[in-house]
C-alpha cells in the first residue's frame, strides 16, 4: 500500500499551472419523490486528475455520477462535460458525450449472455465505428492484457470471480479510449488484496490512457491509493474537500469517525 | 439469490399461489405509496400504453438491430419447439379419444377427423401455444430484462451509445410476434398428427384418408382469423414480458416479481384477446 501512495506523490500534476476543467457541476439537485438525495452539489473535475468522492452508502454517490451521463435527469443545476451542458442537450449530442466517458458500474454490469470477447466488442462496434475487424480484435486483446487477463477472451462472465469481473468490466470501458472515467465503487465487495490490485489498475489507466477520473468509494484504502483530491459528501452536499493529508489531519468528528472506523476494520 | 429467481421464473408452471401472493405484496406496497387504487390502476395502464407507443416508434427507426432480432427468433423457436410439439401431439390424441363416443352415438365417426382438426386449428392450437409461450417466453423475457435492469446492464448499454429499447425490447417484441404464428402452425401439425394416432387407436384409417377427411370441413376462412390472432398473441407476450422486465424495481427480488407478472398478465391478456378475436370473427362471418 505504501508503495502505491509514494508512487502517486511523484506523479501529482503541477498545481501552479492553469488547469483545464473537464466536468463542472453547479447547484446540482436530485430527489426521488419525497427523498432529497442531492440538495446542492458543486464539483469540478480537472484534466488528468483522480478525484475521489467519499460518502456513506445511500448518500447519493451513484446518483451523482449517473446524473453526469444522464442516466438520471437532475431536478435542477448545471452539469458541464468538456464545456457542454449535459442536462439540456439533445440525444445526438448526449450520445457523443457518452462516447467520451467510460462508466465502471458498481456491479460490473457485464452482459451475462455474452462471452468476454462479445462484451468488449459491444461498445467498440457502437462507439468506434471507424475501426475494422483485425484492429478491433487487437484493441480488445490489448485492453484485456492491460487489466491482466489476456486469456479471458472466450469465457462467460458467470465463470469469473468478482475481482475478474471488475477487471473485465474495466477493460470494456477502456477499450474505447474514454477521456473521462467514472468509477462506481470499484473495490466494494472485493478482498483487500484484489482491492489493491484494482486501485493499481485505476492508476495505470490514468497514466496510460491519460484519463480524468471520478472514483466513488467508501473504501479509504482505495482513496489513499488513487486520490489526487478527495471530496466528501454528506446529506446531499459537499461536506469537505482536500487532499488525503487534509482528511487524515482533520479533527472534524464526521471525517475522523469515517477514517478511524475504516482503519480499524 | 438471482439464480433462484431465474429458475423459478423459467419454470413454465409457476405456482399460482406464489404469483398471487407476490402480486398482492406489490400492489400493497404501491397502495401504501400512493394511497389511491384507481390512480394506481390508470397510471399503470398509462405506463403500459406509453411503453407500447415508445417501442412502436423505435421499431421504425433507422438502426434496426437485425442480428439481435435473429438471435431472439432462434432462441424463441429453439426453446419452445419441443414443448409445443409434445403438447400439440397430446392435445390431438386426447381430443380425438374424448370426442369419439359422442360422435359414435350419432353414427358420425367419419366426422371425427374434421371436427378435431377444426377445433385444433381454430382454437386449441393458437390458445394452448400462446399460453405455453406466455409461461416460457414471457417469463424468460421478464426475468432476463429484469436481471439486466437490476445489475445495471441496461444502463451499461445506454452509456455505450446503444438505445436499449431498440436493442432489447424491439427485437424481442418483433421476434415473439413473428415466431408465435410459426409455432402455432407446428402445434397444429402435431395436433393433427396426434389426432390421426388417436383415430387409429380404435380403428384403421390411413393417413391420406384421414387428412382428406380432416380438411374437407376446413376452408381458408377457418384458418385466416386463427392465424391473424396468433400475431396479436405474440405481440402481447412480447410487450408484457419486456414491460415487466424493463420496469423491474431495483432489488434482486424484483426479478422474480417481473417474471411472475409477465406470465400472469400475458396469459390473462391472451385469453382476453382471444375473446375479442372470436367476437370479431363471429360478426364478420
Ligand atoms: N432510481 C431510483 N429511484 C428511487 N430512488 C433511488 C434511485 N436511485 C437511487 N435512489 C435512492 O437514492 C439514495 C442514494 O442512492 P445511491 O446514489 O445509490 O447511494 P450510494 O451513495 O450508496 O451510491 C438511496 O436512498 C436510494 O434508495
Ligand atoms: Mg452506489
Amino acid at each position: 500500500m505504501k508503495d502505491i501512495q509514494e508512487e502517486r506523490k511523484t506523479m501529482k500534476p503541477d498545481a501552479s499551472t492553469e488547469r483545464e476543467v473537464v466536468i463542472d457541476i453547479k447547484n446540482l439537485k436530485k430527489s426521488f419523490g419525497k427523498l432529497d438525495v442531492l440538495t446542492n452539489i458543486h464539483l469540478k473535475l480537472y484534466k488528468g486528475e483522480n478525484l475521489v468522492v467519499l460518502g456513506k452508502s445511500g448518500t447519493g454517490k451513484s446518483v451523482l455520477i449517473k446524473c453526469i451521463v444522464r442516466l438520471l435527469d437532475p431536478d435542477s443545476g448545471t452539469i458541464e462535460v468538456l464545456g457542454q451542458e449535459v442536462s439540456t442537450m439533445n440525444n445526438k449530442d448526449l450520445e457523443n458525450v457518452r462516447k467520451k466517458i467510460g462508466f465502471l458500474f458498481q456491479s460490473g454490469a457485464l452482459y451475462d449472455s455474452m462471452t468476454v470477447k462479445q462484451n468488449l466488442e459491444f461498445p467498440v462496434n457502437r462507439i468506434r465505428k471507424d475501426l475494422k475487424g483485425p484492429v478491433i480484435l487487437q484493441k480488445i486483446e490489448e485492453a484485456l492484457a492491460n487489466v491482466g487477463l489476456p486469456d479471458a477472451l472466450n469465457t462467460m462472465p458467470s465463470e469469473l470471480s468478482g475481482g475478474m469481473r471488475k477487471r473485465i468490466s474495466l477493460a470494456r470501458t477502456i477499450v474505447v479510449d474514454p477521456l473521462i472515467m467514472l468509477y462506481d465503487e470499484p473495490t466494494t465487495g472485493l478482498d483487500p488484496v484484489t482491492s489493491d490490485e484494482i486501485s493499481l489498475l485505476i492508476n495505470e489507466v490514468q497514466k496510460k490512457y491519460k484519463t480524468s477520473s471520478i472514483i466513488i468509494t467508501h473504501d479509504i484504502e482505495c482513496a489513499r491509493a488513487t486520490a489526487d483530491r478527495i471530496i466528501m459528501l454528506s446529506e446531499g452536499e459537499v461536506y469537505y474537500e482536500g487532499t488525503i493529508e487534509d482528511f487524515d489531519n482533520s479533527t472534524d468528528p464526521l471525517i475522523s469517525s469515517f477514517f478511524k472506523k475504516q482503519n480499524h476494520e | 439469490m438471482k439464480n433462484k429467481y431465474i429458475i423459478l421464473a423459467l419454470n413454465p408452471v409457476v405456482k399460482a399461489k406464489d404469483i398471487v401472493s407476490m402480486q398482492t405484496v406489490r400492489l400493497a406496497e404501491k397502495v401504501v405509496e400512493k394511497k389511491n387504487i384507481a390512480t394506481l390502476f390508470f397510471s399503470d395502464l398509462g405506463n403500459r400504453a406509453l411503453f407500447v407507443a415508445r417501442t412502436t416508434k423505435e421499431m421504425f427507426s433507422r438502426d434496426f438491430e437485425f442480428r439481435e432480432f435473429l438471435r431472439q427468433c432462434f432462441e424463441i423457436g429453439n426453446k419452445s419447439f419441443g414443448l409445443i410439439a409434445i403438447t400439440g401431439g397430446i392435445m390431438g390424441v386426447v381430443l380425438t379419444i374424448q370426442s369419439r363416443p359422442a360422435l359414435a352415438e350419432f353414427g358420425a365417426v367419419t366426422m371425427l377427423p374434421g371436427m378435431v382438426a377444426l377445433s385444433i386449428i381454430r382454437e386449441i392450437g393458437p390458445v394452448i401455444t400462446a399460453l405455453i409461450l406466455a409461461g416460457k417466453i414471457g417469463s424468460g423475457m421478464g426475468a432476463e430484462l429484469g436481471s439486466m435492469k437490476v445489475t445495471e446492464q441496461i444502463d451499461a448499454m445506454e452509456v455505450s451509445a446503444t438505445n436499449p429499447m431498440r436493442y432489447l425490447v424491439v427485437t424481442r417484441v418483433l421476434a415473439a410476434t413473428l415466431m408465435l404464428p410459426l409455432l402455432v402452425l407446428f402445434a397444429d401439425f402435431f395436433g393433427i398428427l396426434g389426432s390421426w394416432i388417436g383415430v387409429n387407436i380404435k380403428g384403421d384409417v390411413s393417413f391420406v384418408l384421414f387428412i382428406s377427411q380432416a380438411f374437407t370441413s376446413i376452408d381458408f376462412l377457418d384458418f385466416l382469423p386463427a392465424l391473424v390472432k396468433t400475431f396479436f398473441f405474440g405481440a402481447v407476450i412480447g410487450f408484457v414480458g419486456c414491460y415487466e422486465g424493463y420496469n423491474a424495481g431495483r432489488g434482486t427480488e424484483s426479478v422474480g416479481i417481473a417474471a411472475n407478472s409477465a406470465v400472469v398478465v400475458s396469459s390473462l391478456l391472451v385469453i382476453i384477446v382471444d375473446l375479442i378475436a372470436v367476437q370479431i370473427t363471429d360478426m364478420m362471418l
